[in-house]
């Protein structure tokens, strides 16, 4: 059924277009900017010419950074980091998760509490400081000098990951696992062959949560990897930064290219391959937030 | 009320004497082997017990064992000591940073008020806009515009907190000799919005606009993504609902009163709850990255207090000490939303 629109209607729907294409805007805007910064000649981009499009087309700027063994390094630092740090965590979230979805398990409220607590009291950075340099000298002694792995291992974790899978598997019909009881399968095999194929789409949410609280973690890993050769992407930019934004350094800058184009740069290097996997992902990252952990 | 002894004894009528009852016998067998029938039940299901022990084994390392570190705000710091054998310092730190009148303790409350500040002025500012948002959504009916606005307001969210808040630094940097400054400056100055002096000097080196940067840059990134879980409870409205507003003579903006706003009141109580919870649990690393020594005046919250006394100085007593005031009363307001979210809409958070 068409009917005509009141003036009220109107009014709104152009109010929400107008301002709703303006914020998409906005939010793109930066982007293209760090964009055309990147590739535009160096009297363009210091005296600030750059609005929209580039001008003086460059890419010395990107070759630097091609050609910078110390990013490549940090690049694949931090698909290392996500990997390993994400195949962890799924595993010891999968069977935590598992165990406490079962409700015959003993303490099972116990063990409740001892997940959540941690997300509403954090003993604060100190003592976790503290903490990893006591587990640093652990590893150390064992002979694990690299100390992504204590990046790996020892970060990380997040009690609302495992709380989204618990929920998950409490959802799966018990009839469907006396079905596989009966049928012989042992513990392992239930989890395996029907609980994890039965939940592939909040795996694939919580995994993605864990890929990217890994690909973005700076903090920690500043403070405990002390090898610049192990330093992950984060880390690497922010020095960068650091580095080009002291003017005392930048004086004796001598190239064709601003030295912020090489700032820019490295952030459009860090987006893209994002942006490649962002249409594969797109799904299950709007998925996360509805289920949202909402429990009744 | 009196104890029963029939619930130990009862009176055998054929031999008139008292004996046991049998239903006790169960109740102190069950008793006194209590520890026995977990040690079975354990050990029946045992593969599930295995199941836990990394979850455990991680959570009580590098959860659990920080905790214990905290006995270090009641000592006094020794690093060479382990926490357990130093010396007791009592609640001095505690005392000093509340009512020591010195510098300290200045900073200490300066650092506690931005905190809340922030996470205030976050509520106030922030935590609206998902919401407008998603109301503007609803009304594009287009669906190929309506997912092209979606994706691009997601789309800072992708970003790490280190590259948004390089961005953001590059933006609104402070012109010198070698560089302009930033665009943003730029636009803001010819504007007239800010004075040319004062965009000069860079906008992340003045304390009056921390907050502002610090919140702008929250809605750019966060909105468009904090916007899905409002989307998804208006479009689950049926549009019956509208059609009956409709013919009782409803407007768009009656419909929005009478309809829109009680659908997601639930989603928008919960997530207002959750907010308020979480009011002093800020993010460090943005703080962190953004600020420096000239903003600290406005910029400066309890957790990057702690990290500049405890970890880049050595003052890690007080340091801890202030962070757990924090964070103990941080968990009291958590613990306090969730039972009122509780006891509002029988939704359990956690």
């Amino acid at each position: 059924m068409k009917r005509k629109l009141e003036a009220s209607e109107l009014i709104f729907k152009i109010i929400s277009y107008t301002l709703l294409l303006m914020f998409s805007l906005i939010c793109l805007y930066p982007f293209l900017y760090a964009i055309s910064s990147a590739i535009s000649g160096r009297a363009a981009v210091e005296y600030g010419q750059i609005v929209l499009f580039p001008k003086d087309v460059q890419f010395q700027a990107f070759k630097r950074m091609f050609n910078d063994n110390m990013f490549w390094n940090a690049y694949s630092n931090t698909l290392f980091l996500t990997f390993y740090g994400t195949v962890w965590a799924l595993f010891v979230a999968i069977l935590g998760g598992y165990a406490l979805s079962k409700r015959r398990l003993l303490f099972r409220r116990f063990f409740n509490f001892f997940l959540v607590f941690t997300m509403w009291f954090s003993a604060g950075l100190v003592p976790q400081y503290l903490n990893y340099l006591q587990t640093k000298a652990v590893f150390n002694s064992v002979g694990i000098t690299d100390d992504k792995w204590l990046v790996v291992i020892a970060m990380g974790m997040a009690a609302m990951n495992i709380i989204l899978l618990r929920n998950a598997f409490e959802g799966v019909p018990s009839e469907i696992e006396e079905a596989a009881i009966v049928d012989g399968a042992t513990e392992f095999q239930v989890l395996t062959k029907v609980f994890i194929p039965m939940c592939k789409s909040t795996i694939a949410t919580v995994a993605l949560f864990f890929a990217i609280s890994r690909w973005n973690g700076y903090f920690w890993a500043r403070q405990m990897i002390s090898n610049p050769n192990e330093h992950p992407l984060q880390v690497f930019i922010r020095l960068k930064l650091e580095e080009f934004t002291d003017p005392d350094r930048m004086s004796g800058w001598n190239e064709l290219y601003a030295s912020d184009s090489v700032i820019y740069a490295l952030i459009v290097c860090s987006i893209v391959p994002i942006l490649i996997i962002y249409p594969f992902i797109q799904k299950y990252f709007a998925k996360g937030v509805n289920v949202g952990g909402v429990k009744e | 009320m009196e104890s029963k002894a029939s619930d130990f004894l009862v009176f055998d009528e054929v031999t008139k004497t008292y004996r046991e009852n049998p239903e006790q016998v169960v109740r102190d067998d069950v008793e006194k082997h209590y520890w026995r029938n977990v040690g079975l039940t354990i050990l029946k299901d045992w593969r599930l017990y295995i199941m836990l022990i990394p979850m455990i084994l991680v959570f009580l390392f590098w959860r659990y064992f920080p905790m214990y570190e905290l006995l270090g705000s009641f000592k006094v710091s020794d690093e060479v000591k382990p926490v357990a054998e130093q010396f007791f310092a009592g609640f001095s730190y505690f005392k000093r940073l509340l009512v020591g009148g010195d510098g300290m303790s200045t900073e200490f409350w300066r650092a506690f008020r931005n905190t809340f500040l922030l996470s205030f002025y976050g509520l106030c500012f922030g935590f609206p806009m998902p919401i407008i948002l998603a109301l503007f959504f609803n009304e594009i009916k287009s669906n190929l515009v309506r997912s092209t606005c979606q994706v691009l307001t997601y789309l800072p969210k992708f970003m790490s907190t280190v590259v948004m808040t390089t961005l953001v630094t590059m933006l609104v940097k402070q012109g010198s000799l070698i560089s302009g400054m930033g665009i943003v400056s730029q636009a803001l100055s010819s504007l007239g919005l800010i004075s040319r002096e004062v965009a000069n000097a860079g906008l992340l080196n003045n304390p009056g606009f921390f907050r502002a940067i610090y919140q702008i840059s929250g809605i750019w990134e966060g909105a468009g993504y904090d916007s899905i879980v409002y989307f998804a409870a208006i479009i689950a409205i049926s549009p019956t609902s509208y059609e009956a507003a409709q013919i009782d003579g409803a407007g768009k903006m009656a419909q929005m009163r009478y309809v829109v706003l009680p659908s997601i009141l639930s989603t928008i109580v919960i997530m207002l709850i959750t907010r308020i919870g979480s009011l002093l649990n800020i993010g460090y690393e943005k703080v962190l990255l953004l600020y420096n020594p000239k903003t600290y005046v406005t910029a400066d919250v309890v957790s990057t207090f702690a990290n500049r006394y405890g970890l880049e100085g050595a003052a890690k007593g007080i340091a801890s000490a202030a962070e757990m005031m924090n964070n103990v009363i941080g968990m009291l307001l958590v613990i306090g939303a969730n039972t009122i979210a509780r006891k509002a809409s029988n939704v359990s958070l956690y």
